[in-house]
Formats: structure tokens, C-alpha cells, sequence
């Protein structure tokens, strides 16, 4: 798999909802098609939201991975 | 046993969702199928939405926010209708007394205008109660009704008042926060629920 160049990151660990998605929303909006972000966050209704919002918006969510206690998201933007 | 028990209530279920297809359906299938929306370019087409915001309750503020903020980061066009108790909450946190005549001013002295000065409609106990919702919402990461209200704004959600409770409050422009777009009347909103809006009363 080639190596994806991740953009920008958006840290919303230990936010709740609904940060993670509005502070994913606010930093994806200025940036170009096909930016890459990558979203940090514990909030556990981030794994149904996060992909909730992706289909809502039409980015699309590359990659999704937890280290147990931190879930990772990669997202392009559409 | 236990399906001989169910057997007539699914059949009564599903004999209402046949007919209305509400709520019900979720309740005789075990997994409900994801709603099918249309699509375009990748992007499900949305309504937009319209909160009608008439409590003033810290709960229920909340949940206004949190919804907002929410829909406009889903790219969903967002409006939010202030009236009534509603109103309070955009008047600037500095403002202490609003109105013009006794009656206007003992209603903001009695219930503090602002959206940091908000009460829950039960356990209030004189402030204990918002201190210490305040204190579990730091401590769990929720963000204040206030910070929502800023990141709402900032995504473009419009917060329209309403000029005849304005009126009736003495509430001036210059007393309400930034940013807030111009006072309209129950036709806008029975309009935009009627037009494209999915409306929210709350």
C-alpha cells in the first residue's frame, strides 16, 4: 500500500461529541480536494459518527484503526 | 414460549408499520436496514435543517447547540429560530438588566440573560446544579453551550430572532450577541418547514 501523506492532524483527544466531528469539519473545509486529515480522538461514538459524517459530507474515510484507548481516522477530502 | 407471547404483537407491529411504516418497523426486525438516501456525487443530498429554539433550560440550550453545530458540520444547512425563553440566551452574558419598562426589567432580573447564565429546568438547587453539570462537562471533555454556540457560528449557522418576542422582551439588537441575522416571524419559519426544512422544536 502506498504511503498516504497525511495533511494536516486533528487531536480531539479526550473531547466528547460532538467536537471531534465539528473540529474535523473546521479543519477539512479550507483545504484542497484530496487533502489527506488524519483525526485523533477517545470519544467511542466517534467510530459510528465519524463514518456518519463522512457519507453525509462525501469524504471519504480511508483508514480506521484503534490502539485500544485512541481511535485513528484517515479521511480525503472529497 | 417466548414466540408464542410475541406472536401477536408482531403481527400487530407489523400490521401499524404496514400501514403508517413508523417506528414500529424498527421494533419487528431485529436489524434495521440503513436508510437509503439519495446520493450525489458521493454526497448524500440533505434537507435543511431548522431548530426552533424556545427554551432557555440549560439542557435543553445544550442540546440545540450540540445538534447545530453538528448538522452544519455535516454540511447541512443550518438554521436556528430564537424565540421566547430562547431569547435569553443570546443576549451578551455582560448585559445584567434588558427592557425598557418594569416589567420588561424585572423578567431579565429575575432570570439572568446570557448563554454562561443558564439554569436546568430541575435540580437547579439556586446553581448547583448548571456549577456542577459545568464541572462533569469539563471533566468528561463535553464542550460548553458557549463554545458550541462559537464553533456554530463559525461553521455558518444562522440564528434568526424573533422580532415579536423581542418586542414583548424589550430586547434591542445591540443587546443580543454578534452575528445574529435579522429578526423574522412565524411565516419564515412555517415557510421553511414547509419548504425544505426538517424542523426541530426544542
Amino acid at each position: 500500500m502506498p504511503l498516504i501523506e497525511i495533511t494536516q492532524t486533528v487531536d480531539a483527544r479526550g473531547l466528547s461529541c460532538p467536537m471531534p466531528i465539528v473540529k474535523t469539519a473546521q479543519a477539512v473545509k479550507p483545504l484542497p480536494s484530496g487533502a489527506v486529515v488524519e483525526l485523533l480522538a477517545t470519544d467511542v461514538g466517534s467510530i459510528k459518527d465519524v463514518a456518519a459524517w463522512c457519507r453525509a459530507t462525501g469524504n471519504e474515510l480511508i483508514e480506521q484503526t484503534s490502539d485500544g484507548a485512541v481511535y485513528h481516522f484517515v479521511i480525503r477530502r472529497k | 414460549m417466548t414466540t408464542e407471547t410475541l406472536a401477536p404483537f408482531d403481527t400487530v407491529a407489523s400490521a401499524i408499520a404496514a400501514i403508517d411504516g413508523g417506528p414500529t418497523a424498527a421494533i419487528t426486525s431485529a436489524a434495521p436496514a440503513p436508510v437509503a438516501a439519495p446520493v450525489k456525487d458521493g454526497q448524500v443530498e440533505t434537507k435543511d435543517l431548522l431548530i426552533i429554539d424556545y427554551s432557555g433550560d440549560l439542557e435543553k440550550v445544550w442540546a440545540t447547540m450540540i445538534l447545530a453545530s453538528t448538522s452544519a458540520a455535516m454540511g447541512v444547512r443550518t438554521r436556528v429560530f430564537v424565540t421566547f425563553w430562547g431569547l435569553q440566551v443570546f443576549v451578551k452574558d455582560t448585559r445584567r438588566i434588558t427592557g425598557e419598562n418594569w416589567m420588561q426589567k424585572m423578567l431579565s432580573a429575575m432570570q439572568r440573560p446570557g448563554i454562561s447564565h443558564r439554569k436546568l429546568s430541575k435540580m437547579n438547587f439556586l446553581g448547583m446544579g448548571p456549577w456542577m453539570m459545568g464541572r462533569l462537562a469539563k471533566q468528561y471533555g463535553v464542550a460548553s453551550p458557549k463554545e458550541l454556540l462559537e464553533a456554530a457560528q463559525a461553521m455558518g449557522v444562522e440564528f434568526i430572532p424573533c422580532q415579536m418576542t423581542m418586542d414583548m422582551f424589550g430586547l434591542k439588537p445591540e443587546d443580543m450577541i454578534e452575528g445574529m441575522g435579522e429578526p423574522a416571524g412565524a411565516a419564515t419559519v412555517i415557510g421553511l418547514m414547509t419548504e425544505n426544512s426538517t424542523p426541530l422544536f426544542i
